[in-house]
């Protein structure tokens, strides 16, 4: 899967004579030219003339990496280095006459509403839990309701797609409408790490070296001076490495690797280009349907698997009432007035349905923004450190009081009430 | 310009950690044919040139018409009135300088007409929107010779897989979710041993709660056994009470409060599994009565002779079990007693591969070949993978397609649901059928759509009556697949490419297991089945429908 979004439009209308040649869309115009039996209720079988999707913007912050080429099909040796967006939309642009590609080398974070509100349709092919739940609370931001009423003009259909070695899935969603990322979060259980103890003083596996060095050597003996540990940096795989060797000999473990190393360094996810390719393809029929409106798009999650055979599971995930993110019900947050703010935000980052990262929590006290606790900028944090260890009720905070939560899973602040129990 | 070692290592470390050295070196020593560069195929080669393999041959006797141009990636406009062989090959070539790609530029009807053994080279042939005629012939020919074949379609909205080979041996399932093998319920000599070296009342607090659970779990049912008869835990109820007694034995503080001893916890938590009985799969004991472990000779492949060796064992060595695999869990320990408990079973399962080992040797003697024709390592890997062996055999096409042994009961069983994936099987028969007849699939053209619908409810009553199956089709299925005109759209072929190479992977590789025999995919509702239409054992044949749940259409 490239690790990218794909904005798309369709050109419904204009046929560019050029670029188009006898027979160009034979595959495809039955299905917009002829009635037929499952089709969409909505679907009206048109003979005017046919594009291909002609429009598309991909936006991708990564360059590319030798351990791509296995699988990124648009990408060649010589690409190494270069952003992907950019490779990409030169590769498509010249295989695919008429087609034009715009590239964008910036993170998703990096573009704005105005950006993401020109597109028909997105497709997600993401690395991270966190990018799909900031892409899914931009198109929830673009909602618009009328007296509570949402606007269906004001959808964009979000179409997500992600794989894990021999496992994918791929899913549809309509923001406002349908189960969005959020409500379905406990599919995506939280990553475990190591505990600590077992780290520091009982290792038992080649992980808990590796993991050893990294986290306790490498700050300890700063081998490179300030440089922080770069997973592509192969110089500084092969000294996590070495000590890695030493600490399991220590303890009698065998099985440290390079391979295994980089592995746990980097938190690397297995990939082939298999996998990937049946990911995508459903991802790009489902495009097709809504684009076209000739079939009834996927309802609403398809999971693959082809380690033992070939597995899907089809099911419609539902909608949580009080989804974080695209319920529009403000968030209950209940605790005693004798609880500790730290309390609060062990909740919101442990809380399944929440998972955030490193929540900004605010609130309004006596008409004025207060910040209770901010982590990302250092001085605000030690400024704030302090409230953690203070409780809701000495922080002057009252039942029935709004807090917003900002946090990068979220491009928009959500909304809790804190509900005092006994 | 070929690659390094070393960047090769980079290039495919993602897939590495899948299949692993050995089986990346299966996938560069192998040799693909694809016959027909359509969209389907040159998606399906994508996949496999990728991640590297030998060599590709390309078999087209087709020239690039527009319409090839308009819905494949690998062909452009400039490939229209060039063989499409030839044409896909350059694209496709480029993906992978590893890779050696070949073309002929001829059909597989007349390449067998000249050369009946050109495709006996060959890893695995795929083969791409074949008409059912070739389909067959090939059928025959790549039976008699042993290759691996895969049959793919892509019909507008459906996509199609068969795979035909006689028999294919898998030592590495990579299973998710395999069940431990820790011997807890008859624990060897040196196991027995290492849990009497424990004395769990008489050790330190620190000690105590860094005894691995499984240590902990033994102890206990040492101590329940003697209580009752010998008897394990065996209901709901005895595992409950086995559990309280486990959970008697954390350390209590001054007071009497239970301290934190996680270690206990694990072992409350896995009860249940450790106490599963130590048992050879049915799937292994099949294999073991199964006629080729029985008959091995000079020409037995070497997973039968290890096979065999291993059931020796078993009825020897191994008291009727199978050589301990020798690996367990992480669990909470201190260093020294995990890695202790470790290699008691590391141990054990050398020792036993060993004795495997002497079994395999002699039985090579017995069959006139050198003991070093199976490595060491061969058997290390086997016995290791001992209770996820699998394999897979699947009946010809030529099984499928006559009236004697078409699977009758399957196909009606299946369409007692009559939107079951099954409908889409049958209505691939029928418009094969319809080609044979019409020399055309049905509905190509507008004008044509009608008119076929008609015709080719004909082919599909005829194809029913002569199999004598008595099924309804609904003619919405008739009338789509009319609609389709034998329409091949890009991202159908793509979602078959990926699922069709990698079956080829795992042919090639002999590792992870691949499917048994059809694949049925509707890009429609985004579901698929697997169909085995089994071979009739002479008992009653068991229907065997692996689908999807089905939303209403």
């Amino acid at each position: 899967m490239a690790d990218a979004e794909e904005p798309m439009a369709v050109d419904s209308g204009h046929r560019d004579g050029g670029c188009d040649w006898d027979g160009r869309w034979n595959h495809v115009k039955k299905f917009l030219e002829r009635p037929g039996p499952f089709t969409h209720p909505d679907f009206e079988p048109s003979t005017e003339a046919l594009s291909g999707f002609r429009l598309i913007h991909v936006v991708d912050m990564d360059t590319i990496d030798p351990s791509n080429l296995n699988r990124q099909f648009l990408f060649r040796p010589n690409d190494v280095g270069r952003p992907k967006a950019d490779v990409a939309a030169d590769f498509i642009n010249s295989r695919v006459p008429g087609c034009k590609v715009v590239p964008h080398f910036k993170k998703i974070q990096d573009c704005d509403e105005s950006f993401y509100r020109q597109f028909h349709i997105i497709v997600c092919g993401l690395d991270s839990i966190i990018a799909r739940r900031w892409m899914n609370g931009m198109l929830i931001s673009l909602l618009s309701y009328e007296d509570g009423v949402l606007d269906p003009s004001s959808i964009i259909p979000l179409i997500d797609g992600g794989t894990e070695g021999f496992k994918g899935n791929a899913r549809v969603i309509l923001p406002g409408m349908t189960a969005c990322i959020d409500c379905t979060l406990e599919l995506y259980p939280p990553q475990i790490n190591f505990p600590m103890c077992t780290i520091a003083s009982m290792p038992r596996l080649p992980e808990h070296c590796i993991e050893y060095a990294r986290i306790l050597q490498w700050p300890k003996e700063k081998p490179f001076g300030e440089t922080s540990l770069d997973g592509d940096n192969p110089e500084h795989i092969q000294w996590v490495f070495e000590r890695s060797k030493e600490r399991a000999a220590e303890f009698n473990i065998t099985g440290v690797t390079y391979r295994l190393t980089q592995g746990v360094v980097k938190r690397i996810i297995p990939a082939v280009a298999s996998t990937n390719a049946v990911i995508a393809a459903a991802c790009a029929t489902e495009v097709f349907k809504i684009a076209t409106s000739a079939y009834i798009p996927l309802n609403n999650y398809m999971v693959f698997n082809d380690v033992d055979g070939l597995y899907t599971y089809t099911f419609e995930a539902e909608r949580k009432e009080n989804c974080s993110a695209c319920s529009q019900v403000p968030q209950d947050l209940q605790f005693p007035p004798s609880a500790k703010l730290q309390e609060v935000l062990e909740y919101l980052t442990e809380n399944a349905s929440l998972q955030m990262k490193s929540p900004a929590i605010t609130t309004t006290l006596e008409g004025k923004n207060k910040t209770l606790y901010l982590q990302s900028v250092k001085s605000i944090e030690e400024r704030t450190r302090p409230n953690l260890c203070k409780t809701l009720k000495e922080l002057g905070l009252s039942d029935g009081q709004e807090l917003a939560v900002a946090d990068i899973t979220t491009p928009q602040t959500v909304l809790f009430k804190l509900n005092f129990t006994a | 310009m070929a690659s390094t070692k070393a960047s090769k290592e980079q290039k495919y470390d993602r897939q590495l950690r899948l299949w692993g050295d050995h089986g990346q070196e299966t996938l560069e020593n192998a040799h693909v044919c694809l016959i027909n560069a359509t969209a389907t195929g040159t998606e399906i080669l994508k996949n496999l040139v990728l991640p590297g393999i030998g060599a590709f041959t390309i078999v087209d006797g087709h020239t690039v018409t527009g319409e090839d141009a308009g819905n494949n990636f690998f062909l452009s406009k400039d490939s229209i009135g060039k063989n499409r062989a030839q044409a896909a090959t350059e694209h496709l070539q480029e993906l992978n300088s590893d890779v050696s790609g070949n073309f002929v530029e001829e059909g597989p009807d007349k390449l067998l007409d000249n050369d009946s053994e050109f495709f006996h080279r060959f890893t695995i042939v795929i083969g791409v929107q074949l008409p059912e005629s070739t389909c067959l012939r090939l059928g025959s020919v790549l039976w008699s010779a042993s290759v691996p074949f895969l049959v793919c379609k892509t019909y507008g909205l459906i996509g199609y897989m068969r795979l035909v080979v006689q028999e294919h041996t898998v030592i590495e399932s990579h299973p998710d979710n395999a069940l431990e093998d820790l011997r807890l319920d008859q624990p060897y000599a040196e196991f027995q041993n290492h849990i009497k070296s424990y004395d769990l009342d008489s050790m330190e607090k620190k000690d105590h709660s860094h005894t691995p659970w499984i240590i902990i779990v033994a102890k206990y049912l040492e101590k329940w056994l003697s209580e009752h008869n010998g008897q394990p835990p065996k209901n709901y109820k005895e595992k409950e009470a086995f559990r309280q007694l486990i959970r008697e034995g954390i350390r209590k503080n001054e007071n009497g409060v239970p301290e934190d001893e996680e270690n206990f916890e694990e072992a409350i938590k896995n009860v249940n599994t450790a106490l599963n009985p130590t048992k050879i799969p049915s799937a292994v004991e099949d294999l073991f009565n199964s006629e080729q472990c029985k008959n091995i000779t000079a020409q037995s492949p070497c997973f039968w002779v290890m096979l065999r060796a291993v059931k020796e064992f078993v009825h020897n060595e191994g008291n009727g079990s199978l050589p301990v695999r020798g690996t367990i869990p992480d669990m909470i320990a201190d260093s020294q007693k995990f890695i202790n408990l470790q290699n008691v079973y590391r141990e054990k399962a050398m020792q036993d591969a060993a004795a495997v080992s002497k079994h395999v040797e002699s039985l090579l003697q017995s069959v006139g070949k050198p003991a070093e024709s199976i490595p060491e390592k061969d058997i290390k890997l086997f016995c290791k993978n001992a209770s996820f062996l699998r394999v897979v055999r699947c009946r010809s096409l030529a099984e499928e397609y006559s009236v004697d042994t078409v699977n009758k009961d399957e196909i009606t069983s299946c369409m007692d649901s009559p939107d079951s994936e099954m409908v889409f099987y049958l209505m691939l028969r029928a418009v094969d059928r319809f080609y044979q007849q019409h020399s055309r699939y049905p509905g190509v053209y507008n004008y044509q759509v009608e008119e076929d619908i008609s015709k080719l409810k004909a082919c599909v009553n005829s194809l029913l009556q002569e199999y004598s199956l008595n099924v309804n089709i609904k003619d919405d299925y008739i009338h789509e697949f009319c609609r389709y005109g034998a329409a091949e759209p890009h991202t159908v072929s793509a979602f078959l490419g990926g699922s069709a190479a990698q079956e080829a992977i795992k042919i090639i590789s002999h590792q992870f297991v691949p499917f048994n025999n059809t694949f049925i995919y509707n890009a429609m509702s985004q579901t698929s089945a697997t169909l085995r239409l089994l071979e009739l054992n002479g008992n009653l044949p068991f229907a065997d429908l692996f689908s999807s749940p089905n939303l209403p259409m």
